[in-house]
C-alpha cells in the first residue's frame, strides 16, 4: 500500500547483546534516575495551607454584585441564563414593591436566583452577557460537599453582603 | 533450661515479633514516602507530623472495611489463606542471629530464638511454605483472576527457588555450615560473604525479589492484566493481611540477606568497640548495625520497585531458568574451583 505520508520509519528489531540481556546495566541506569528524583524539591503544593498563585483572571464562584449605594443589580433579564452552555442557572423574577427601593435598584429584581455548581462550568459567559454588570465569577473555589442538593447555590450563597456590613 | 532462660526466650520471642510486626507497619508508610520522593511528591502529610500515623490510619481503615466471602468461595480455605500467609511470614524470623550473646545482670542473653544446625534450610523451607498462602487464598476464590495470580506465583516461585537454592550451594560451600550463628560469626569484622560471592549475592537478591513478589516480579498482583491478582475477592482484613505479610516477608528476606552476606551484626572496627565498650553496649552497637543494614536493603525494595517495570511473563521465565540457573551453577563451579585451587 501506497504509505501517506513520508513519515514512515522502517524500524530494525536487533537481536539484544549480552549487556542489554543480562538487562543489569540499564537497571542501573534506571537506579540513577530515580535516585536523583529522590533529592529533588517536591512539585506538591500543600494545598489548604499553601497556595499557588492564581493567575488574575481565574474564574472562581460567581457572586452577584451590588452598586454603590448597596442595592442589587441583578435585574433578572435573564440573558445569563440564555447564555450558559451548561444551562446551570435558573431564576424566578419578581416586581419591586413600594419600600424595596433601597434593596433593589430596578423595578425588576431576582426573587429566586439558583446557580447548579455541578453543571456550571465556569466558562464565564454569564459574565460577559450581563447587561448590567451584575454578575462575576471573582470568588474562590467551589468547596466539596456531601449532598447533590447542597451544590445548589442560591441568592444567600451568591449576592454579595451589603455595604453597611 | 531454667526458669529464668524460659522468661528471656519468650520475651525474646515477644519482641521479635512485634518489632517486625512494626517495621512491617512502617514499611507500608516508608513505601508511600519513598515512592513520593521518587516522584517529585511529598507523600502522606495528613495524619499527624509527616504523616507518622498514617499506618494507624490505614489499619483502622482495613479493620472497618466490609467483610465479604464470595458465595461460591470455599469459606475454610478463603480464610487459611491470609491466615497461612502471614502465619509464614512471622515464623521466617525465629532463626536469625540477631546479635552476638549480651552480658545483662551477669546473665548471657542469646540474641537469636533457636540456634538450629540447619538454619538456611528452615528458612528456606518457610519461603516455599510462604507461596501457599497465596495458592490457597487465589484457589478458593473462585475467580479466574485470582486462579491465575495464584498459578503465576506458584510457577515463578518454583523457578525462583531453584536459582535461590544453588546460589545458597555456592555459599555454604563457602562457609561449610548451615547454621546462620556460624555463618555470622565467620563474617567477623570485615570478612562479609558479599566479598566472596559477589555473583552469588546478586542471584540471590534477585530471588529474593520474585519470591517476596515485590516489583519487578509481581505478576501475581499484576493490576493491568489481573484486576488484584490472588487477592480480587479479598477485603476488610484478610486483604490487610496478605499486603502485611508482603512487607513481613521483605523484612525477613532483607534480614537473611544481611545476615548472610552483609556480615549480619558485624562491621570493621567491632573489636575495638567490644574492648571500649562492654559486652553488654558492643553487642547492642551490632544489633543496631544489623538493622541499619535490613532498612537499608528494604529501601533497596521500594527504590526497585518505583525504577523498574515488571516484567513480561516470558521475561520472567526467560530470566529464571535461561539466566539465573546457568548462573548459579557457574557460580557453584567457580566457587568450588576457588576452593580446591587457592
Amino acid at each position: 500500500m501506497e504509505p501517506l505520508s513520508n513519515k514512515r520509519k522502517v524500524l530494525e528489531s536487533k537481536p539484544m547483546n549480552f549487556w542489554e540481556r543480562i538487562y543489569l546495566p540499564s537497571i542501573l541506569q534506571g537506579l540513577a534516575i530515580t535516585m536523583k528524583h529522590f533529592w529533588k524539591k517536591p512539585a506538591t503544593t500543600r494545598y489548604p495551607e499553601e497556595r499557588r498563585e492564581y493567575s488574575e483572571n481565574f474564574r472562581g464562584m460567581h457572586s452577584l454584585k451590588r452598586d454603590e449605594n448597596g442595592k442589587e443589580r441583578c435585574t433578572a433579564c435573564g440573558l445569563c441564563a440564555l447564555s450558559c452552555p451548561a444551562e446551570a442557572i435558573t431564576m424566578i423574577a419578581a416586581e419591586r414593591q413600594k419600600g424595596e427601593e433601597h434593596l433593589y435598584r430596578e423595578e425588576k429584581y431576582a426573587a429566586v436566583y439558583e446557580i447548579n455548581m455541578l453543571r456550571c462550568i465556569f466558562c464565564g459567559l454569564c459574565e460577559e452577557a450581563c447587561p448590567k454588570e451584575a454578575i462575576y465569577l471573582d470568588g474562590d473555589h467551589v468547596p466539596a460537599d456531601y449532598l447533590r442538593k447542597d451544590f445548589i447555590y442560591g441568592k444567600d450563597k451568591l449576592v454579595e453582603a451589603p455595604l453597611n456590613q | 533450661m531454667g526458669i529464668a532462660d524460659i522468661i528471656i526466650k519468650f520475651s525474646l520471642i515477644v519482641v521479635i515479633f512485634a518489632i517486625s510486626l512494626l517495621i512491617a507497619m512502617y514499611s507500608t508508610y516508608a513505601e508511600r514516602k519513598v515512592a513520593a520522593f521518587l516522584q517529585d511528591r511529598i507523600g502522606p502529610d495528613r495524619a499527624g507530623p509527616w504523616g507518622i500515623f498514617q499506618p494507624l490510619a490505614d489499619g483502622g481503615k482495613m479493620f472497618l472495611k466490609e467483610e465479604i466471602i464470595p458465595t461460591n468461595a470455599n469459606g475454610f480455605l478463603f480464610i487459611a489463606g491470609p491466615s497461612l500467609a502471614i502465619l509464614t511470614a512471622c515464623i521466617g524470623s525465629a532463626v536469625i542471629p540477631w546479635g552476638q550473646k549480651i552480658v545483662v545482670a551477669g546473665h548471657v542473653v542469646d540474641l537469636q530464638v533457636t540456634d538450629i544446625n540447619v538454619g538456611i534450610l528452615y528458612i528456606f523451607g518457610v519461603v516455599s511454605l510462604g507461596v501457599y498462602g497465596v495458592m490457597i487464598g487465589g484457589w478458593a476464590s473462585n475467580n479466574k483472576y485470582s486462579l491465575l495470580g495464584a498459578i503465576r506465583a506458584a510457577s515463578q516461585n518454583i523457578s525462583y527457588e531453584i536459582s535461590m537454592g544453588l546460589s545458597i550451594i555456592a555459599l555454604l560451600m563457602v562457609t561449610g555450615t548451615l547454621s546462620l550463628r556460624q555463618i555470622a560469626e565467620q563474617q567477623h569484622s570485615w570478612h562479609w560473604n558479599v566479598l566472596y560471592q559477589p555473583l552469588g549475592f546478586l542471584l540471590f537478591i534477585v530471588c529474593a525479589f520474585a519470591e517476596t513478589n515485590r516489583a519487578p516480579f509481581d505478576l501475581p498482583e499484576c493490576e493491568t492484566e489481573l484486576v488484584g491478582g490472588y487477592h480480587t475477592e479479598y477485603s476488610s482484613m484478610k486483604l490487610g493481611f496478605y499486603l502485611f505479610a508482603e512487607y513481613i516477608n521483605m523484612f525477613v528476606s532483607s534480614a537473611v540477606m544481611a545476615t548472610l552476606y552483609w556480615g549480619g551484626y558485624n562491621y570493621p572496627g567491632m573489636d575495638w568497640m567490644a574492648a571500649h565498650t562492654g559486652p553488654t553496649i558492643a553487642p547492642l552497637i551490632g544489633v543496631a548495625v544489623l538493622f541499619i543494614k535490613i532498612f537499608a536493603f528494604i529501601f533497596f525494595f521500594m527504590w526497585v520497585r518505583w525504577t523498574i517495570p515488571r516484567f513480561r511473563y516470558d521475561q520472567l521465565m526467560d530470566l529464571g531458568w535461561k539466566a539465573l540457573i546457568p548462573l548459579a551453577i557457574a557460580n557453584i563451579i567457580l566457587t568450588g574451583l576457588f576452593i580446591t585451587f587457592k
